[in-house]
């Protein structure tokens, strides 16, 4: 049976982790909080709008309504990467390296390693930013589509055109497709892996009822799970054109209480599927089984992480009331 | 109860202030921040420019139009304040309301639509007002030279006519004649530097059903004809004082049309009719809206249906309509339907026999 361990905070929490065998949780209010024998708080920002982890370094990196972008260890050693006075900091991402990506307005800016930082403007606000799993280089999602820039060498911008604002971005995991999130209730994807010159594929996945606040790929990238529905709406990627032409599974569907946040397994075929009232399942691709690892809370799941052990899975919800779900109990 | 239940039962009104370069938006956001009236405002403007005031709930924004890709070329939204509302819904305990300061060439439209549009926004927020900012000296020329100024007008609820010290009173009389031109269902108030009772301007409930019109006694009142005087509802004359009124009157004859400054492109048609039958008031306003959308920037109505003991009361932006019953009819009050749009281009005369034929007067049985 699974086992809940709760931490009951006091507002919306934005992101979760884990950092090593850490679990941490990071609160809107800017303060963020890990269960490291005992509750610890570091008080990073004033208004924290983005929190995620980088892989490369097993750290955090978030961004503020204070300008600021943060390196949060794993002991709570806080550094800072960037400060803009006055602009809100809303999309942070994680590069090959410990390159960090953020963004403001219409410029993106990448600062590497040794701290040098390079500038990517586009003509409309940069809503979105994803690093490609190889090769540095990133995809900025704005209006009518997505830029693809490489970070270290000069050369052209690749641009990828759909119209529409696209409000969020992603790279599968072998870099074969980048999938955006629009304003509109729909997902779409660009094909990379096209011979030159040949015809951009297209892959329009529509349906969904509400927006699609949350993605996450499978393990090696078969799969990707998306919120929008009262299910979790899951395209197979297995195939050379991806979802093209298939019908997605629909998992955990329940009656009228929508999906908010999905996060796939690490190792196994299975995603953690958070709901609107704060319920939280687990289902299996292959049979649709479903286990039910928390009753309904305080409010709608906003954020979810695994251990990278597949055993433990950290969560936040808009009303502040968090935990880690042990699996095997 | 939590901080997010709380939250979601009770929306944040929303704002929105609009109005030329050098109008007195500015002065009016400062009294509002400074003023004691207990209430905490979170701000989002276009640029932190002269606001003087250090409040950690100013957030600048970069206007960001988005068209909606349904097709529907009025269909615009602000990504920017999706953004932005988003990040500030989620500490909903900082602030009382949210005022969005618009730059002074901007379309008032995309703004109101986004808090209709954009499901996240409009369950957690609530468009309280469009105030547009009028400088009573500076109107005339604004007028000739931007269509953008006109549109401010047009797209209010409530309009401040700044700057009343600036000109005569006989310049004034036009001016307000020309805005009452523009926009015959907006409150105007005459104010020197923005400097006007706030309730006047917060918390107005403007674009709430249950709210519209309640305040609005005067609306469309039969009494005036709105082609030919510069009165609306509530224009800062006080309409309880009849002799006051009557004094008054030469002002609203003597500039039979609108006055020659006025370059205005936008006009209103405001309809009167008797009880409506909903099988075809319903099918005729979806009708309206969905081929005239981009022409109409406002819309607002109050409905009497045959056989119905409640007003029904409409509104919309361009393409957008809600509707829905407000109150019951007191006794004695003239079971009446009354409707005004506002726009570009609109067929006054086909408007006009369409909605007549909308009446529950059994028509039918009539023509016999």
């Amino acid at each position: 049976m699974p086992t809940v361990a709760p931490l009951d905070l006091q507002g919306h929490v934005a992101g979760v982790a884990f950092l090593g065998d850490i679990p941490f949780f990071a609160e809107s209010s800017g303060l963020i909080h890990s269960l490291d024998h005992g509750h610890k708080t570091v008080e990073a920002h004033e208004g924290l709008l983005s929190c995620i982890r980088d892989e490369a370094t097993d750290t955090l990196l978030t961004g503020g309504e204070d300008g600021k972008v943060l390196r949060i260890q794993a002991d709570g050693a806080t550094s800072e990467l960037a400060n803009v006075p006055r602009k809100w900091i809303s999309q942070v991402a994680a590069g090959p390296q410990g390159a960090v990506a953020y963004a403001y307005g219409k410029t993106a800016h990448v600062r590497l390693a040794d701290g040098t930082v390079k500038d990517f403007t586009e003509e409309r606000t940069v809503e979105g930013i994803a690093f490609a799993p190889k090769g540095l280089r990133i995809a900025l999602a704005r209006y009518n589509g997505v830029s693809l820039h490489w970070v270290a060498i000069a050369g052209q911008p690749v641009d990828l055109e759909w119209k529409g604002a696209h409000t969020g971005v992603t790279f599968s995991p072998d870099g074969r497709f980048v999938v955006t999130s629009m304003q509109e209730n729909a997902l779409h994807g660009w094909k990379l892996d096209t011979k030159p010159g040949a015809e951009t594929r297209h892959m329009r996945m529509t349906g969904y009822p509400a927006k699609i606040k949350s993605v996450s790929w499978s393990a090696k990238g078969k799969w990707l799970a998306s919120s929008g529905a009262p299910a979790a709406i899951v395209w197979p990627f297995q195939a050379k054109d991806g979802p093209m032409g298939k019908a997605p599974l629909e998992l955990g569907t329940r009656a009228n209480i929508m999906v908010t946040q999905v996060c796939c397994h690490p190792v196994e075929e299975i995603a953690a599927i958070g709901y609107a009232d704060g319920m939280i399942m687990v289902v299996r691709f292959t049979d649709s089984k479903e286990v039910l690892l928390r009753r309904p809370g305080k409010g709608a799941i906003t954020a979810m992480a695994w251990h990278k052990n597949g055993r433990q899975l950290a969560f936040g919800s808009e009303a502040g009331d968090c935990g880690v779900v042990d699996i095997a109990g | 109860m939590t901080e997010a239940t709380t939250a979601a039962a009770k929306p944040i009104p929303v704002t929105v202030l609009t109005g030329y370069l050098g109008a007195g938006k500015t002065t009016l956001l400062n009294r509002i921040l400074t003023e004691a009236h207990g209430k905490k405002y979170a701000v989002i403007v276009n640029e932190f420019g002269e606001i003087g005031i250090d409040n950690d709930l100013i957030v600048e924004s970069d206007e960001e139009i988005y068209e909606m890709n349904n097709g529907c070329v009025c269909c615009t939204v602000r990504g920017d304040l999706i953004r932005v509302v988003e990040g500030l819904m989620r500490r909903p305990g900082r602030f009382d309301a949210i005022i969005v300061e618009t730059t002074g060439l901007a379309d008032p439209v995309p703004v109101a639509q986004t808090f209709f549009m954009d499901d996240d926004v409009r369950a957690k927020t609530e468009l309280d007002a469009v105030v547009a900012l009028v400088d009573a000296k500076h109107l005339p020329l604004r007028l000739k030279d931007s269509r953008e100024a006109e549109d401010q007008i047009a797209f209010a609820d409530v309009i401040l006519l700044n700057k009343t010290d600036l000109v005569t009173p006989e310049e004034l009389a036009k001016i307000e004649a020309t805005v009452r031109a523009i926009n015959p269902s907006a409150r105007i108030h005459r104010t020197e530097r923005s400097n006007i009772d706030l309730t006047k301007v917060l918390d107005q409930g403007a674009f709430n059903l249950e709210r519209a019109l309640e305040n609005e006694p005067h609306f469309l009142d039969q009494d005036h004809h709105d082609h030919e005087h510069a009165c609306g509802p509530d224009c800062g004359h006080d309409h309880h004082d009849h002799d006051h009124h009557h004094h008054d009157h030469d002002h609203h004859h003597h500039d039979h049309a609108p006055s020659p400054i006025h370059d205005v492109t936008v006009q209103s048609v405001s309809l009167r009719g008797g009880e409506m039958n909903p099988d075809r008031f319903f099918p005729w306003i979806q009708k309206i809206t969905q081929t005239e959308g981009p022409n109409i920037l406002r819309l607002k109505g109050i409905i009497a249906f045959k056989d119905d003991a409640e007003r029904y009361v409409v509104q919309g932006v361009h393409m957008i309509i809600e509707g829905d019953h407000q109150r019951a009819w007191k006794d004695g009050e003239k079971h009446e339907s009354r409707l005004v749009f506002i726009g570009r281009e609109l067929d006054r005369e086909k408007l006009e026999r369409t909605f007549k034929a909308c009446e529950a007067v059994p028509a039918e049985a009539a023509a016999h």
